[in-house]
């Protein structure tokens, strides 16, 4: 049992990000092991990928090609995944927190009887075990654990998305592609996805923009909502939200930032009437600079932000939006 | 048709504890409770009650609420009852205090077991103590059965299927299975609902069924802990926040922009 097994994802242009992401951290954690990188990569057909993944950090690409795993049906890559540790029988196996990883990580490792930590944000190798160390936060982000794993069986690791940079794709790296065949057929779906709804608002992704403004329940109801989406309009960013927003149904759950929304890393991010409490602050805190517009001095929102004031938002928002409109325009 | 669920809800501290309130004993490697905030049932397993809730007046139910752990605070585990869940199950016992999350699918299995015929067992997406979001996997896997996790809407269909919605970040899947099944829940099904008087009433008539671990056939060996917690500690910001005043609120708000303007961040 050695090496390091990476579950790989694929989306239809090409690795998904997360992908790029767990590489770059399996070799991180390689050069302190000299394990081997193995990913697998699931789907109906592999094809450039294959190199995209060596260039990114793998050693070997497994290409696990079956039709049904064309789509990111749960207990097929599930399936397929068991069948490729196996074989491999790493000594950790990583994977993303994604809709398909988070499932398929655990799941994994309850049939295996391996150990598994979910949703990490650090790893790496004890020096004096050789054995994993990992750091996730805990209670919502308002504590941070470390934990190992028992015994020397395998590991498997899901990391937190968008907390690992990719490495510079390096075309010069060679690595060893395989056909890695696997035995599944349709009785292994035992839940299946018929559909699937998108529900994408317009313009930029809240996951990509450089500038987010959000509301939350301060807010009092869903008509505010308009002037920050006007105001992110105007600064060419996207409109986000606490969950408070979104439970009350004042604005859409796609909105949702936080530890079971969308992890956003704008260089600004506007928050109005927000108290910042660790569950939101779990999506936001890599942001490179945070601006709080809250009536509370003692908000915990305060204690993350870089600017701030200390108002009520209906006072203080519309002279902001009309001086941003007027340097914009100037 | 009637089914049968079991909706597994754990005790956790209160996640709306003020951050001045929220103390870590560093050597125990535990989180204090803050004085005089009690404990309340996780989250989304109130959301869970509910989706149960709601099948038990659409297609009917018998609603078995459990929970594993000890140092139970009766009134609180007695809301799923006050809600309109039909009988509670505690598994109270030392032994089963603080589980790993391989430990509590195993510990949740069996007792799902004792329970004997089941449908759908139902439980919360994540714990929002330990946010492991693993145990249901583990209870589905254990005990055989199809998992679908996220839901933000269950429908049971007259030949007993499921059919339900994932929550995902950007919309939702469909997600079709047989029963018996096991679902996790998300805040996106709604609002629990409140108990109501007759409810509370009813509630505090009720016994709950209490098991220790060997009743559920566990002893410690078979609760050891795969994942080890090393360190627990509260994470410290440095970040510094410049306050930006004004003669008023308004005038504070342009100040705002001009700031950010000069910081070049717009
Ligand atoms: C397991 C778990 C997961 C969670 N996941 C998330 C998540 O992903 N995202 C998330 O956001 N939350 C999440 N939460 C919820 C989180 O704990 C908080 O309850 C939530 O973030 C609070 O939202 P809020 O800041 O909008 O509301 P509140 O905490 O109610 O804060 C409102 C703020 O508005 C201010 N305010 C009120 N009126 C005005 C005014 N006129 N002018 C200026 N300021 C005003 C108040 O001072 C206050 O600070 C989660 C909770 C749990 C338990
Ligand atoms: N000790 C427990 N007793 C009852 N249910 C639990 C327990 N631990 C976890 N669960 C269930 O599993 C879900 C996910 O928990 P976790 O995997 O710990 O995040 C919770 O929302 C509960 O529904």
């Amino acid at each position: 049992m050695s090496g390091i097994l990476v579950f790989g994802e694929m989306n239809p242009d090409g690795l998904g990000g997360v992908t790029g992401e767990l590489l770059a951290l399996a070799r991180s954690l390689a050069a302190d092991t000299g394990d081997e990188v193995t990913v697998a990569l699931q789907s109906d057909s592999v094809g450039s990928e294959a190199e995209e993944a060596v260039a990114l950090g793998a050693d070997i690409v497994l290409k696990v090609e079956s039709e049904i795993l064309a789509e990111p049906q749960i207990d097929a890559h599930l399936a397929a995944f068991e069948q490729v540790c196996r074989a491999v029988d790493p000594g950790v196996a990583l994977l993303g927190r994604t809709p398909l990883g988070r499932d398929v990580g655990p799941r994994l490792a309850f049939r295996i009887g391996a150990a598994v930590a979910q949703d990490c944000v650090e790893v790496s190798v004890n020096p004096d075990t050789g054995r994993i160390l990992a750091t996730r936060p805990v209670y919502g982000g308002s504590a941070i654990s470390r934990v190992s794993f028992s015994g020397d069986g395998a590991q498997v690791v899901i990391v937190r998305p968008k907390t690992f940079e990719p490495l510079d794709p390096d075309a010069s790296r060679s690595g060893d592609v395989r056909d890695f065949p696997v035995t599944l057929d349709e009785s292994a779906i035992r839940a299946r996805l018929v559909d699937t709804v998108t529900q994408q608002a317009e313009g930029v992704r809240l996951e990509d923009a450089s500038i987010v403004v959000s509301g939350g329940r301060g807010l009092g109801g869903p008509e505010p909502f308009q002037q920050l989406q006007s105001l992110s309009h105007l600064l060419g960013g996207a409109l986000g939200a606490s969950r408070a927003a979104c439970d009350a149904g004042w604005i859409d759950h796609s909105h949702q930032v936080g530890l079971t929304g969308k992890t956003i890393t704008p260089d600004l991010y506007i928050t109005i009437g927000i108290s910042g409490a660790s569950q939101h602050m779990a999506g936001c805190s890599a942001s490179k600079n945070i601006v709080a517009i809250n009536r509370d001095e003692d908000a915990n929102i305060f204690k993350s932000a870089t600017f701030g004031v200390v108002g009520d938002w209906n006072r203080v928002l519309p002279s902001f939006i009309e001086t941003v409109r007027e340097l914009r325009d100037g | 048709m009637s089914i049968n669920i079991v909706v597994c809800a754990k005790q956790v501290v209160d996640p709306e504890t003020p951050a001045s309130a929220f103390r870590i004993d560093s050597d125990a490697k535990r989180v204090l409770p803050a004085a005089g905030i009690p404990p309340v049932v996780n989250g989304f397993d109130e959301n869970a009650v509910e989706a149960a809730l709601q099948l038990k007046e659409t297609v009917g139910a018998s609603v078995t609420v459990l929970s594993v752990g000890s140092g139970f605070v009766m009134d609180v585990m007695k809301k799923p009852l006050s809600m309109g869940a039909d009988q509670l199950v505690l598994v109270d016992d030392p032994l089963v205090a603080d589980l790993d999350s391989f430990a509590t699918a195993r510990a949740l299995a069996e007792s799902v077991k004792k329970l004997g015929e089941f449908d759908l067992v139902l439980c919360g997406r994540q714990a929002s103590d330990w946010d492991n979001a693993m145990a249901p996997l583990g209870v589905a896997e254990m005990l055989g059965i199809p998992c679908v996790t996220l839901a933000q809407k269950i429908e049971v269909e007259d030949d007993g299927g499921i059919v339900v919605q994932r929550a995902l970040t950007d919309g939702y899947e469909v997600v079709r299975a047989t029963l018996p099944a096991l679902v996790t829940v998300s805040n996106e099904l709604g609002e629990p609902r409140y108990p109501t008087l007759r409810g509370i009433m009813t509630a505090g008539r009720k016994r709950p069924t209490v098991w220790s671990a060997s009743d559920i056939g566990l002893r410690a060996s078979d609760l050891a802990p795969k994942l080890l917690l090393e360190d627990l500690f509260v994470p410290v910001s440095d970040r510094q926040c410049e306050l930006i005043g004004g003669e008023d609120d308004a005038d504070a708000g342009r100040n705002l922009a001009l700031r950010l303007r000069e910081a070049r961040l717009i």
